[in-house]
């Protein structure tokens, strides 16, 4: 059993008392003194020349400080890609300027090309309105096949659409070609991974203060990344020092993802706050945020699977377009390549697997790292070829599985794909899930569901994925430009309580609870007395936030490692005051004693003794009880899943209902089951958001048709089922000190693929002949798949 | 948003006369206005909120059974206040929106607009409402006019919605889903003349009468009655959420639910 509130508790989440209460404090809630409005003037057309910007009368407007247009910001920096991507051939991709207002051109619905500064948003919205500009519309460029055929170029100055033509692993091609040529049996698949908008409950939000008196800045931000995104604008865009510029995220309602990134609109409140000097506020409205927040996931592809007739794996080869959209936002050219070619080797001993990805600027917001980032789009071929092909073999879609599953015995396992994967037993979680979906009594709800006229499927998924990013060797030699660290500064006050200044963000994942049970664990105390500071660069160490499912298997390990450090100094401090060798001093339950005596100091008597350093050996142990460490992982964690689900689909009008979901996750050790459960299940509504939902929708001119929730489709209770989750007894990870795995990414990459099977699973079981439908699976999708409409 | 002023009339005459300045708009429950404004999609000058006249409001019975509502009666008063006298028209105000929508939405406002994808323009048409104005008094066969297009001339106010109560009534809405608008909806009512059915979210002109249907089940009311009818797409809307041709799909299949949840 778990300690008292400390790892492997459910302890309940403790930040919730404040965003429960209305007393949550997000950057739009931050009102400073004197404080003036942004608003940005956004393109209306996907592709045009922007031949005149007139902001004559706009600046003769009341209230009226300023306005800004691409022309003020051609001198400064780009918005970088984090991660620099060779082709095939060995060229690097391709990188056009993302300006920090849009200049020459603009490229997507959306686009900002201005900003208006004015005393209150109604008066910059007034000005914006008188914003004369002259802007030529080109034809857009929106279908990515398109895109690569023609000559119509979303960057003039790259003389292309393709971004790179990516192989991996590229020694592996002719290799897999040959496979597949001689396979006795294949199944090819061609799908589209649908577009997502990120859809957090807060919109982004800025404020730029400038400090003449110091010459500094502080930007408030909506950001999962505070110390990246003052990297971003210090190096590469605005060039302020990072000792001249503090970035605070406060309280951050969600970001799956779309708050990673660097926007210009944050190097923008900066910027005019100087120029106008005054604090600058911008907050998007929900139209800008489905225009202007990076997209999720859109990739078509086509998957082959090679098999033997008994079902055996010989090769998976694939060959997708990845959208990156208009501009290469800052995890763009990562997330299609390295978070998902290298997953293409699922959970299984398939010796061969070639992915190859070719990526398309199109005249469509950026897409980039969305919940699971790279990870589902793999999963989803996977699973989706490998379903079709049990059918197509006549196998059971679990036994074809379990077939060519990696055994338990075999971790370390070195995949075809290039990762090596630490631990896991898959079997054993497809044990599980099917004794959670009562499998065996499957025919009798089919039968039942018949009954009412309902068509009734089950659909299963196994899934692998790799977080915790990452090994910044590795990564380095990948493309990437950063590191992928975390750091963790563990302050014991004077008193013995505990402040723990962390570089992972927290928007929902709960850090505030957990990392103190992880800590006041290790330590012997009560959670209550360690808080967490996070979210401001003053005040943490250099970490690089939250995403890719990271925070606990890197931050957390740097937290464990900084507390480590405490405890050897503590025991010093302590052994002097026991007048004892520190080899002879046990520490237990908050308690140091001496080995086989009854003599022994509390922490919290060794913490005051740091702090008070009276008859104290300063010669050789310095006052004070504070320590950081910076951790880089070993390698990547992999969790792992197997999912079912049964749906009921209506014959009649193609409307599909989720009745049953089941998710069994390997987790590793968990700190906290109630929040790893609340994770899963935020994860698998999105996973069926994507799958049946949400349907981002650009026409032909490059217009969102789904720019609002008239249209756009988030989950909501009433489309969800009970979703039942597992993840006790999982593998630990072997190579972080918390064995733990990422948790946060695994029910929205599991997910997809489970539903669109089942769905697949209740047509065919109706006699329809329909083997695969695009997500998502809207009932007009499924019944003109049924009806061949 | 834009500047404006608003009124809060207590009579429908001063209502009318606010309404005579030019820019003047309306305000019944505002959920589809106040969006609207928000957006800066429209500048009134001033809004005149119809949701303090009281003699706009509330459901009562004719003499000769109609069941009548105040044109600023909400969503939820109907619901909860015509179930007695009409289910099948409580059922549907019951389920427009959410509870927010359903607490601030009004009869007279929804009509007015006469959104395509609206609940209530199918249970007026359905019904063979009548529509009173401050002026006159209009049927709603001759009301609907296309989509977003009434016989209502500027400044006119729906006073009052008189319904004729059917035999036996019933409504399916399948539901867009983002929105929870009708991407088809059917009201289908059985009155002892004959049987009407209305099409609500499918056509290009808004709400219609299904004339076909009506006759079939007016011969013979059962969901059976539909079978070989098919309905035209040529007009249906295509969007996002479904091909005319699906819609047109659902029309059949919506109307046979409603006639068979109360044959």
């Amino acid at each position: 059993m778990p300690k008292d509130g400390g790892i492997g508790a459910s302890t309940t989440r403790r930040e919730d008392v404040r965003f429960l209460t209305g007393k949550g404090k997000y950057t739009a809630d931050i009102n400073v003194f004197g404080q003036a409005a942004a608003i940005f003037v956004r393109s209306t057309v996907a592709n045009g020349v922007i031949k005149s910007i007139d902001t004559s009368a706009a600046e003769s407007m009341p209230g009226v400080l300023a306005v800004f247009t691409g022309e003020d910001f051609v001198d400064v920096g780009g918005n970088p890609a984090g991660w620099l991507i060779n082709s095939r051939d060995g060229e690097p991709m391709k990188e056009p300027k993302r300006p920090v207002l849009a200049h020459g051109k603009v490229r997507h619905v959306g686009d900002a090309y201005a900003a208006v500064i004015a005393e209150t948003e109604q008066q910059a919205r007034d000005a914006a309105e008188e914003i004369i500009a002259d802007i030529e519309e080109l034809p857009a460029v929106i279908n990515m096949a398109d895109a690569l055929a023609g000559d119509n170029y979303v960057h003039d100055e790259i003389g292309t659409n393709q971004c790179f033509d990516w192989g991996w692993i590229e020694d592996n091609r002719a290799a897999t070609d040959e496979a597949i040529k001689n396979a006795p049996h294949v199944t090819t698949l061609e799908l589209v991974n649908n577009r997502l908008v990120p859809n957090a409950m807060e919109p982004r939000a800025s404020i730029g203060t400038y400090d003449a008196a110091g010459d500094s800045y502080l930007l408030q931000t909506t950001s999962q990344n505070p110390h990246l995104t003052r990297l971003l604008i210090s190096a590469f865009v605005l060039g302020i020092p990072e000792n001249k510029l503090t970035v605070i995220a406060p309280d951050v309602g969600g970001g799956f993802g779309s708050k990673i990134y660097h926007y210009g609109e944050e190097a923008l409140v900066l910027a005019a706050s100087k120029k106008v000097g005054r604090p600058v506020k911008w907050v998007a409205d929900r139209t800008e945020a489905f225009l202007s927040d990076a997209h999720g996931r859109d990739h078509v592809t086509k998957i082959e699977l090679a098999c033997e007739k008994d079902g055996t794996f010989i090769a998976f080869r694939s060959e997708t377009l990845a959208n990156v959209g208009a501009y290469l936002s800052n995890f763009s050219t990562a997330t299609p390549t390295f978070l998902h070619g290298t997953l293409m080797a699922g959970n299984y001993t398939v010796p061969n697997v070639y992915v190859n990805v070719k990526t398309v600027f199109t005249n469509t917001a950026p897409v980039d790292a969305y919940r699971g980032a790279g990870r589902p789009e793999a999963t989803y071929s996977l699973e989706r070829v490998i379903d079709m092909a049990a059918r197509e073999l006549g196998m059971d879609p679990v036994e074809l599985r379990r077939k060519n599953f990696i055994k338990a015995d075999q971790f370390p396992f070195a995949s075809a794909a290039g990762l090596e994967y630490d631990s896991g037993d898959y079997d054993a979680l497809m044990d599980k899930m099917e004794a959670m979906i009562d499998r065996k009594a499957f025919e009798e709800r089919r039968n039942a569901s018949e009954a009412k006229g309902m068509l009734r499927g089950l659909g299963i998924n196994a899934y692998v994925e790799a977080c915790g990013i990452a090994p910044s060797n590795l990564v380095g030699v990948l493309g990437s430009r950063v590191g992928l660290y975390d750091a963790a500064t563990v302050r014991v006050n004077a008193t013995g309580n505990l402040s723990v200044m962390v570089g992972a963000h927290s928007h929902g994942q709960g850090h505030e609870t957990v990392f103190p049970q992880i800590v006041a664990d290790m330590l012997g105390i009560d959670p209550g007395s360690v808080d967490i500071v996070h979210g401001d660069t003053s005040k943490i160490p250099f970490g690089m936030g939250t995403y890719g499912s990271r925070s606990l298997a890197v931050c957390g390990s740097a937290m464990v490692r900084a507390t480590e450090k405490i405890i050897a100094k503590a025991k010093k401090i302590a052994a002097h005051m026991l007048e004892a060798s520190a080899d002879d001093v046990d520490f237990t339950d908050g308690q140091f004693t001496v080995k086989g005596t009854d003599k022994s100091v509390s922490f919290g008597e060794v913490a005051l003794k740091a702090y008070i350093p009276h008859n104290y050996p300063l010669e050789d142990i310095e006052p004070g009880l504070e320590e950081t460490a910076f951790y880089d992982p070993a390698n990547f964690t992999y969790p792992s899943g197997a999912y079912a689900c049964e749906v009921e689909v209506d014959p009649e009008t193609g409307k599909v209902t989720v009745e049953r979901f089941m998710a069994c996750d390997d987790f590793g050790n968990v700190m906290n089951p109630m929040i790893v459960s609340g994770q899963v299940h935020g994860g698998v509504v999105q996973g069926i958001g994507q799958a049946l939902l949400e349907n981002t929708t650009y026409d032909e001119n490059g217009q969102l048709l789904s720019a609002s929730y008239m249209d756009y489709v988030m989950p909501r209770a009433d489309d969800l089922p009970f979703i039942a989750v597992d993840h006790d007894g999982g593998t630990p990870c072997t190579h972080n000190p918390l064995g733990a795995k990422g948790c946060g990414e695994g029910g929205a990459i599991g997910s997809p693929p489970t539903v669109v099977n089942a769905v697949i699973d209740a047509l065919q079981s109706g006699g329809k002949n329909v083997t695969h439908i695009d997500m998502p699976l809207t009932p007009s999708r499924v019944w003109a798949a049924m009806n061949n409409a | 948003m834009y500047a404006f002023d608003i009124e809060r009339p207590s009579t429908i005459a001063d209502a009318v006369k606010a309404l005579k300045d030019e820019d003047a708009q309306a305000l019944g429950g505002g959920q589809t206005l106040i969006p609207t404004l928000k957006q800066r999609l429209a500048m009134p000058s001033a809004l005149i909120s119809l949701t303090g006249i009281g003699e706009m409001k509330g459901v009562c019975l004719a003499d000769d059974g109609a069941v009548c509502i105040g044109g600023a009666t909400t969503h939820a008063t109907v619901a909860k206040e015509a179930a007695a006298h009409y289910p099948g028209l409580a059922g549907l105000a019951a389920n427009i929106g959410d509870p927010a929508v359903r607490n601030r939405g009004t009869v007279g406002g929804s009509l007015a607009n006469n959104d395509p994808s609206a609940c209530y323009p199918a249970a007026a048409l359905g019904s063979g409402a009548t529509i009173i104005t401050n002026t006159r008094e209009i049927a709603a066969d001759d009301y609907f006019q296309g989509m977003f297009e009434t016989a209502l001339e500027e400044g006119e106010v729906i006073t009052e919605v008189r319904f004729p109560v059917p035999e036996k009534s019933h409504y399916q809405k399948f539901v867009q889903p983002a929105s929870r608008f009708a991407l088809v909806g059917v009201f289908v009512a059985k009155y002892a003349d004959g049987v009407r059915v209305a099409v609500t979210g499918a056509s290009e002109n808004g709400v219609f009468r299904w004339s076909e249907a009506e006759a079939a089940l007016s011969a013979d009311f059962s969901a059976a009655a539909l079978e070989g009818l098919t309905v035209s797409a040529g007009e249906m809307i295509a969007d996002l959420h479904g091909s005319p041709e699906y819609r047109a799909h659902l029309v059949k299949v919506m109307t046979g639910r409603a006639v068979t949840a109360v044959a």
